[in-house]
């Protein structure tokens, strides 16, 4: 059984290149939105502003601009977490969505349905549905490319090594390195999704960022969608239970009335 | 900031809202069909006959509307067997879809049976297969067929709202009081469509009057929970800062819940109260799908 495998995305390399996003859609042979025809987004500098479907990377350009003379850009290359406990996979009815070898997620297309609740049960708003196939879609870190002894092609085509590929463990020891050289520097530089014990058991694609998670699009505490399981059936079957019982009563008391004081029936004639 | 805004809309829009409000009212007129069945006198038999009907044809809607929504709608069995290993059984307890589609299956089955019992009552079934298969819905075997079909429609009625709740998606995953709320609004909209349908088949001004008393109960009910929904979103209820919260207040309370409140206090005609019922169990469900829905994580991340 080969080792657990991912990402490790440094965002303070990365240019916003795009080069991964690129490669992916290329060696994943994705269609293009809207035909090939360009859109703009009209409000920043990114204009493929969401993975989807058909976009399984994303770069993230966050603009802070205070003033023509006072800003920075965040660039991040957003993908798939491949979270170890995933959302997805957990909600997913026909079993399209599995667990591989390389602990990665993937869906596999040929079972999935398009019945589109993973894409409301990822806490990351990763997945879409593939307008060609009908069906979900999102990256399989290159399953196939693994399979082989490849690398994924996104982090081939990585030109300054923002997105590293690798054994988690391994990826995990670099990462908190790099983040002692940073804070060395002042940098305020956190990691995102590393700690196994934290949320969702670790993701296998993590991130080093330098701003609040949010800020990169990024859910502070991302959870499980069935957290909510127990207490919403309790709750429904509470409901359900007081009404049986208002039902129950509400015919009881008929029928005393009825004994009280003899009851009429009659057509239904003239109700309105 | 709730996390739930960073997740993705599943553009459950045009099919899903009106399988979850024909899925409501299906679920809950099975469960007072099936109730009357039981505990009801002979007067109340044409309520029970239409609320099989209601419940037979509600789950076929149901049925047809999951499936043409689906991406791939021939590979809706994809949810019920194991394709790559068929006919193994696909079931995740822990998932409601997946239960969910199970709970449909069981509903339809249990629903038609129901109906066509109540059809061979009646004497109105011509085709021989179909007679023989109602004749045999009769007596014990049809109270236990609606004791169960009862029950699961109750389930129909609610887990839509449990679904919503188990995901990871605003305003649904933000408060545990949906499926409640949308059982109660099921039920309540069932009686209503009994108390505009019933009437054709017969249906008394006793069994009638029990109808209409109910819903002004459920009604309460569905009230109550409504206040608990909005108390627990929290900082959520910023999201009703929009059309979608004009819609709740005005259509689903206003409307939906107060206005036939009234009427039944005042015994004012019951079918003007019972299609005021169904307006505001359509704009419930309506409301609560679209408030989210129209929430992108893109536009969240950018402070849009
Ligand atoms: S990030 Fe979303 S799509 Fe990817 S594994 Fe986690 S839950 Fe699934
Ligand atoms: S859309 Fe496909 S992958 Fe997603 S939950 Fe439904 S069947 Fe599974």
């Amino acid at each position: 059984m080969p080792e657990p495998m991912g990402f490790f995305t440094d965002t303070t390399v990365c240019i916003g290149c795009k080069a991964c996003e690129v490669a992916c859609k290329e060696w994943n042979q994705l269609p293009a939105r809207n035909g090939g025809v360009g859109e703009l987004s009209g409000d920043s500098y990114d204009n493929t502003r969401k993975l989807d479907g058909i976009h399984w990377r994303h770069v993230r350009f966050i603009e802070q601009f205070k003033g023509p003379y006072d800003g920075r850009w965040l660039m991040m290359s957003d993908v798939c977490k491949h979270c170890v406990q995933a959302g997805c996979l957990e909600v997913c009815p026909t079993g399209a969505i599995i667990r591989t070898e390389f602990d990665t997620v993937v869906i596999q297309s040929d079972v999935c349905n398009g019945c589109r609740a993973c894409i409301a049960a990822c806490p990351f708003g990763v997945i879409d549905i593939n307008p060609v196939s009908g069906t979900a879609q999102k990256c399989t870190l290159c399953y196939d490319r693994l399979k082989v002894g490849l690398e994924p092609a996104c982090s081939k085509a990585c030109p300054t090594d923002s997105i590293q590929f690798g054994a988690i463990a391994e990826l995990r020891t670099r990462a908190h390195k790099r983040v002692d050289q940073l804070k060395a520097q002042g940098v305020k530089a956190e990691l995102y999704g590393a700690d196994p014990q934290g949320a969702l058991g670790g993701l296998n694609s993590f991130y080093l960022l330098v701003d609040e998670p949010e800020v990169y699009g990024l859910p502070r505490h991302p959870q499980l969608p069935s957290r909510h399981l127990a207490k919403s059936s309790t709750f429904s079957a509470a409901s359900a239970a007081v009404l049986g019982v208002l039902a129950l009563v509400g015919l009881r008391k008929r029928r005393m009335d009825e004994m009280g004081g003899g009851g009429g029936g009659g057509g239904a004639g003239g109700q309105n | 900031m709730s996390d739930t805004f960073f997740s993705g809309a599943p553009h459950w829009t045009w099919f899903i809202i009106p399988y979850f409000f024909i899925g409501g009212l299906a679920g809950g007129a099975y469960f007072l069909a099936a109730l009357l069945d039981w505990f009801g006198r002979p007067d109340d038999r044409p309520v029970v006959r239409t609320g099989y009907d209601v419940a037979a044809v509600g789950a076929i809607l149901s049925g047809l509307l999951l499936t043409i929504d689906l991406g791939q709608p021939l590979r809706f069995w994809h949810m019920l067997f194991q394709s790559a290993n068929f006919p193994a059984i696909m079931f995740k307890g822990w998932s409601p879809i997946s239960f969910g589609a199970w709970g449909i299956l069981l509903f339809g089955l249990f629903a038609v049976l129901s109906a066509l019992g109540a059809r061979a009552e009646e004497g109105r079934l011509q085709m021989p297969a179909l007679r023989a298969v109602g004749g045999m819905v009769r007596g014990g075997v049809a109270k236990l067929v609606a004791g169960i079909g009862g029950l699961i429609g109750l389930f129909i009625a609610g887990y839509t709202g449990i679904l919503l709740s188990v995901t990871n998606r605003p305003i649904w995953a933000d408060s545990p009081w949906l499926g409640a709320l949308f059982v109660a609004s099921g039920v309540s909209t069932g009686a209503a469509t009994l108390i505009l349908l019933s009437p054709r088949r017969g249906a008394t001004e006793r069994s009638l009057g029990w109808l209409s008393s109910f819903d002004a109960r459920a009604l309460v009910v569905e009230l109550i929970v409504l206040i608990a929904f909005i108390v627990s979103l929290g900082s959520v209820n910023r999201v009703w800062v929009s059309v979608w919260g004009l819609l709740l207040l005005v259509g689903v309370v206003w409307f939906g819940i107060l206005a036939p409140l009234r009427m039944h206090a005042r015994r004012q005609p019951l079918a003007s109260a019972a299609k005021l019922v169904l307006v505001g169990g359509f704009l419930l469900r309506l409301a609560t799908m679209l408030a989210s829905e129209g929430i992108d994580r893109y536009r969240v991340a950018v402070g849009l």
